[in-house]
């Protein structure tokens, strides 16, 4: 009886730990060789057939194809350079340039990967879309209601991510460190 | 109690093989993978352009709603396939998917160099039986292994300003992906 019991035990622990090992790691989208640039991260090695049981994993759960390391490189970002959550009521400002890039897009997604609905049919921009200033920084405003200049709109979702993707770059392929790579600053302007 | 902390240490052992072991096998038992999805929509072998993603409805998660995007879900046990895809204004790639979704090749537009991608697909035992002199009067010809039997090709074609999308949709619907019988009959 006592055997039973104590295997039982150690039966539920193992499946309680490990079941939960690894929702844990495919809900938080754990990989491995994460390239973090400020608040802004890419796994490049997610799109190479080198990618981890991790990241192979995460593709099988959610369904997307990875952007491939040749065509380029998608960062993402949750949360502004405080660490704060990105939240759709506030706005949001972008600001900055970004790496060497043939081409690049800027996309606003749900937490789940599906696009916001909005008034404008507006999911993001593309590097030839943008106003620049002068010296060729932009500034991109993400906010729930219409803005001058850049405005990305977010329908007003509580959370939000923003996917920063470079077409035809060597970032991520030549990157080992992130410092001489300039990414746009997040900050939350306004909150209501 | 020590037995309680053995059974406790040997249960978190085992869990950590779980973990592992849960890991290893999800993308065999996942039925909602990019693969699963476009097996509803798109034929075996020839090329499906996809409907832009809205927020309603979306092909796969994560899309970018700034290109047209086709794909070619293929299978090359009947033999090698040949994909040819004209080259948009802006930015055109072609990635290479295995059935479970892992990236294993990538081309663009300037990688490619020409106003059309054009490239063989076959698996490393196909490309191994290929005759030698085939191998090399078609020297210029980009062959391209696939690492399993099935698996997906997505076409992208970038419209930089909303108002080019149907240029980008134009140049992916052009886009084909054919087994390539005739050319083997007549190789041998």
């Amino acid at each position: 009886m006592r055997l039973l019991l104590g295997s039982l035990f150690a039966l539920a622990v193992a499946a309680v730990v490990g079941l939960g090992a690894t929702y844990l790691a495919l809900t938080r989208g754990a990989a491995f060789g994460a390239l973090s640039i400020s608040s802004w991260t890419a796994w490049p090695k997610t799109g190479t057939i080198d990618a981890d049981p991790y990241a192979r994993a995460m593709i099988a759960r959610t369904g997307q194809l990875p952007i491939a390391l040749g065509d380029g490189v998608s960062f993402t970002s949750q949360a502004d350079d405080r660490g704060k959550l990105l939240d759709g009521r506030c706005d949001v400002v972008l600001a900055g340039v970004t790496p060497a890039a043939r081409f690049w897009t800027l996309t606003l997604y749900n937490v789940d990967g599906e696009l916001v609905a909005n008034s404008v049919n507006r999911y993001g921009f593309t590097s030839q879309e943008i106003v620049r200033n002068a010296g060729g920084s932009f500034e991109i405003v993400v906010a729930p209601r219409a803005n001058p200049g850049n405005w990305l709109p977010t329908g007003g979702v509580e959370r939000y991510a923003l996917v920063l993707r470079f077409y035809d770059t060597a970032v991520g392929v030549s990157t080992k460190a992130g410092r001489e790579v300039p990414m746009p600053t997040i900050n939350t302007r306004s909150c209501p | 109690m020590i037995r309680w902390l053995l059974l406790l240490f040997g249960g978190a052992l085992l869990g950590g093989i779980v973990h592992l072991a849960t890991v290893i096998i999800m993308p065999r038992t996942a039925t909602q993978d990019a693969y699963s999805r476009l097996a509803r929509i798109a034929p075996v072998n020839t090329v499906t352009a996809l409907p832009a993603p809205t927020p309603e409805n979306a092909a796969m998660p994560f899309m970018d709603p700034a290109f047209a995007s086709a794909v070619c879900r293929y299978d090359l046990s009947q033999g090698p396939l040949k994909l040819t895809v004209p080259v948009s204004l802006a930015y055109t790639s072609v990635s290479f998917y295995t059935r479970y979704g892992v990236a294993y090749y990538a081309i663009n537009d300037r990688a490619a160099g020409r106003r059309v991608i054009e490239l063989d697909l076959m698996t490393i035992e196909q490309h191994n039986l290929m005759p030698e002199d085939e191998d090399v009067t078609a020297a210029d010809r980009l062959i391209v292994e696939s690492p399993t039997l099935t698996g997906l090709i997505a076409i992208r074609a970038l419209a930089p300003e909303p108002g080019l999308m149907p240029v980008a949709q134009t140049a992916i619907a052009a886009a084909q992906c054919k087994q390539q019988e005739e050319s083997k009959a007549s190789g041998k």
